[in-house]
């Protein structure tokens, strides 16, 4: 089996909160879209975009040494930070329903990286 | 921990008309894999080399970029993606549509499964059913507020 290096699991953790961060930047320049699809060229939609892009930089990074199916969950923690930043920055409930719908999904994501082993 | 009201708006105001966010995150989720697969494919297209030091190089790369059909759809489909989610983001929870962006992982495993022939195991089974059983356990949360 090989060997996944800390800093290969720190790189692609770093991916994650970048990622998440692209998702709420996302999420603030949808907002003026509900007065017209003319407000699509934003820059927090901008923002994002860059955000997930560079995201894929230090998952790239990452994934270069280490096992795929150890590092390819790990992508998923972006999930975890984007509802964490939902409550904190637009005051969205998070309701067991929404935590156990996660915790699921996070779990079959593993599963899914296992099988690719 | 101090919150920073960001949103003006509250989340749940849909605009009139528009379709329900978790449809449009489902759709996102298509193009995503699409996207995945003709990427894959695109991949393996046979491309002229390039380099930045030799100028000469980069009009075969263009054309060679050009003819990869399957690279250029695959970036296609990952734009409709992102207007798909921004769209849905306009609408709906952050905190709920996010999640739902993991049912890319299944469509890649069943499509990669039909055309790369990646092999079939418990672990992927199980982790399907728990990635639809999560979406749906969203969505009935959703329906419930």
């Amino acid at each position: 089996m090989n060997h996944t290096p800390l800093s290969s699991i720190l790189l692609v953790l770093l991916g994650t909160v970048i990622g998440s961060f692209g998702a709420v930047f996302l999420k603030l320049g949808a907002a003026p879209l509900k007065n017209g699809l003319r407000y699509i060229l934003n820059w927090k939609l901008g923002a994002g975009v860059a955000l997930f892009v560079g995201s894929s930089v230090p998952f790239v990074m990452g994934l270069r040494h280490g096992e795929l199916s150890v590092l390819y969950p790990m992508a998923a923690m972006t999930n975890v930070w984007t509802m964490i930043w939902s409550k904190i920055f637009f005051h969205e409930p998070i309701t067991r329903g929404k935590v156990g719908a996660l915790g699921m999904i996070l779990a079959g994501i593993v599963c899914i990286g296992l099988g690719g082993r | 921990m101090s919150s920073i009201p960001l949103a003006s708006k509250p989340p749940q105001a849909r605009s009139s008309g528009a379709p329900n966010p978790i449809f449009l995150v489902l759709g996102c989720t298509v193009f995503a894999a699409a996207a995945q697969v003709l990427m894959k494919f695109g991949a393996m297209h046979p491309m002229p080399g390039i380099s930045l030091s030799d100028l000469s190089t980069i009009p075969a790369f263009v054309v060679g970029l050009i003819g990869n059909w399957q690279l250029l759809l695959g970036y296609t489909m990952h734009a409709c993606n992102a207007f798909l989610l921004i769209l849905a983001l306009r609408d709906g929870e952050l905190s709920m549509l996010y999640p739902i962006i993991a049912l890319t992982y299944v469509w890649v495993s069943i499509l990669s499964m039909h055309f790369f022939h990646d092999n079939f195991n418990w672990w992927k089974g199980m982790g399907i059913v728990l990635v639809i059983g999560g979406v749906s356990l969203m969505g009935i949360t959703s329906r419930r507020k």
